[in-house]
């Protein structure tokens, strides 16, 4: 229990830190990035796709091991359409921009 | 029985490659707020994840190499179909289905993750349930509330913002729903020590449902133009989902980077709302109480 206590203490430590480091990091960003900036923080949320490889692959039940499945599918979707996606919009900007 | 890296490195080793995850996601944001380093930005945020990826899938023990390999392989194709034949104009609708997906794996996850801590025979702690109901609520609101703004933005949804007290009303009674169900599954396992799969499954998927039902009605009354905000917020949504299921699972890489996305998602949306002359208020409940002040 005390160790138990003591990870989620530490959990909630790298989510106070990560938070501000966050809000810190988005300060002037012009109106033409705001899509693309929106679209590549998507692409990082789908770092979920490591829960969902941990629990595809655990097999120790096949209700969890399907659900685990469909998540991988969901989330690898996220993950490589959203950074391909960031990446054209960005290739457009520097196109249209310049 | 461990994967792979896990056999030849130290467990400090996993930590230390999700601390290396965790910088390249910090830099690659920080360089996507400049056009000159914006694409750059996100190849270092992507280096990133893949890092993260390959790390976590040689460390753990896959029992199930086929199903995962399968699901990367089907995942990674209709990821690259739907991003390479997208036209410029219907890319934002296209974020806006991908983040669903991102959010209603988190949900999945912490569902799949309760019933594989019963299935090897451990009890659920309070820690876990709770971080599961919340990871549940936030990711199923993000998957039906981001169908429904690519929906509109697509024009497969009516487009026709609406604000009414009947809204309103429904909207606190499923999210009362929600909570409901994650309280009894945050009591239960407490009341009964190891309680039988059967009693507790319910309340998670009850759960789900209602959590569900609250992100349609949470998008359907508002406006399409108002839609790219609504698509942010939600991006925002889907980082905290990430974050908790980082929580539930105890992976670093999932707490940093969904936090990460969830504070710069959230500040990115006051940004386009104060773009538009909008306060968030405004945006999400439309002239009913939507005040200017901020919230």
């Amino acid at each position: 229990m005390a160790t138990e206590l003591s990870a989620f203490v530490t959990n909630l430590t790298l989510f106070v830190l990560a938070a501000f480091v966050g809000y810190e990091i988005i300060t002037k960003i012009p109106t033409n990035l705001h899509t693309p900036l929106m679209s590549g923080a998507n692409a990082i949320s789908g770092i979920t796709l490591l829960g969902s490889v941990v629990v595809a692959g655990a097999g120790e039940n096949t209700l969890a091991t399907a659900l685990g499945f469909l998540a991988v599918v969901m989330a690898t979707i996220n993950v490589v359409g959203g950074y391909l996606v960031s990446h054209f919009m960005l290739d457009q900007f520097r196109g249209g921009g310049n | 029985m461990a994967g792979v890296l896990a056999q030849y490195l130290p467990p400090a080793a996993l930590q230390l490659a999700y601390l290396i995850a965790g910088i390249l996601f910090i830099q690659g944001l920080r360089d996507m707020t400049h056009p000159r380093t914006a694409t750059r930005g996100n190849q270092i945020s992507a280096a990133g994840m893949f890092l993260a990826v390959v790390v976590t899938a040689l460390w753990f023990d896959i029992l199930s190499p086929l199903i995962l390999g399968a699901g990367l392989l089907v995942g990674g194709g209709i990821g690259v179909w739907l991003a390479v034949t997208v036209e410029t104009t219907e890319m934002p609708q296209l974020v806006g289905l991908f983040n669903g997906f991102g959010g209603g794996a988190s949900a999945l996850v912490a569902g799949a993750e309760l019933i594989d801590v019963l299935a090897v025979g451990d009890s659920l702690t309070i820690g876990l349930t709770a971080t599961a109901a919340i990871a549940g609520i936030i990711g199923s609101v993000t998957f039906w509330g981001s169908l429904v703004a690519a929906g509109k933005l697509h024009g497969l949804v009516g487009d026709s913002p609406v604000s009414t007290n009947v809204g309103h009303a429904i909207k606190v009674l499923f999210l009362g729903a929600a909570v409901v169900a994650g309280l009894v599954l945050v009591i239960q396992p407490d009341a009964l020590g190891n309680a039988p799969m059967a009693s507790w499954v319910p309340s998670y998927w009850v759960l789900v449902a209602a959590a569900s039902i609250l992100g349609i009605f949470l998008v359907v009354p508002i406006g399409g133009a108002d839609m790219p905000v609504v698509i942010a917020l939600l991006n925002s949504y889907s980082g905290l989902a990430a974050a908790t299921t980082g929580f539930v699972l105890g992976n670093t890489a999932l707490i940093i980077a969904g936090t990460l996305v969830g504070a710069s998602g959230l500040i990115l949306t006051v940004i386009m709302c104060e773009s538009m002359n909008r306060s968030l208020t405004n945006v999400l409940f439309g002239g009913l109480g939507g005040d200017d002040g901020d919230s």
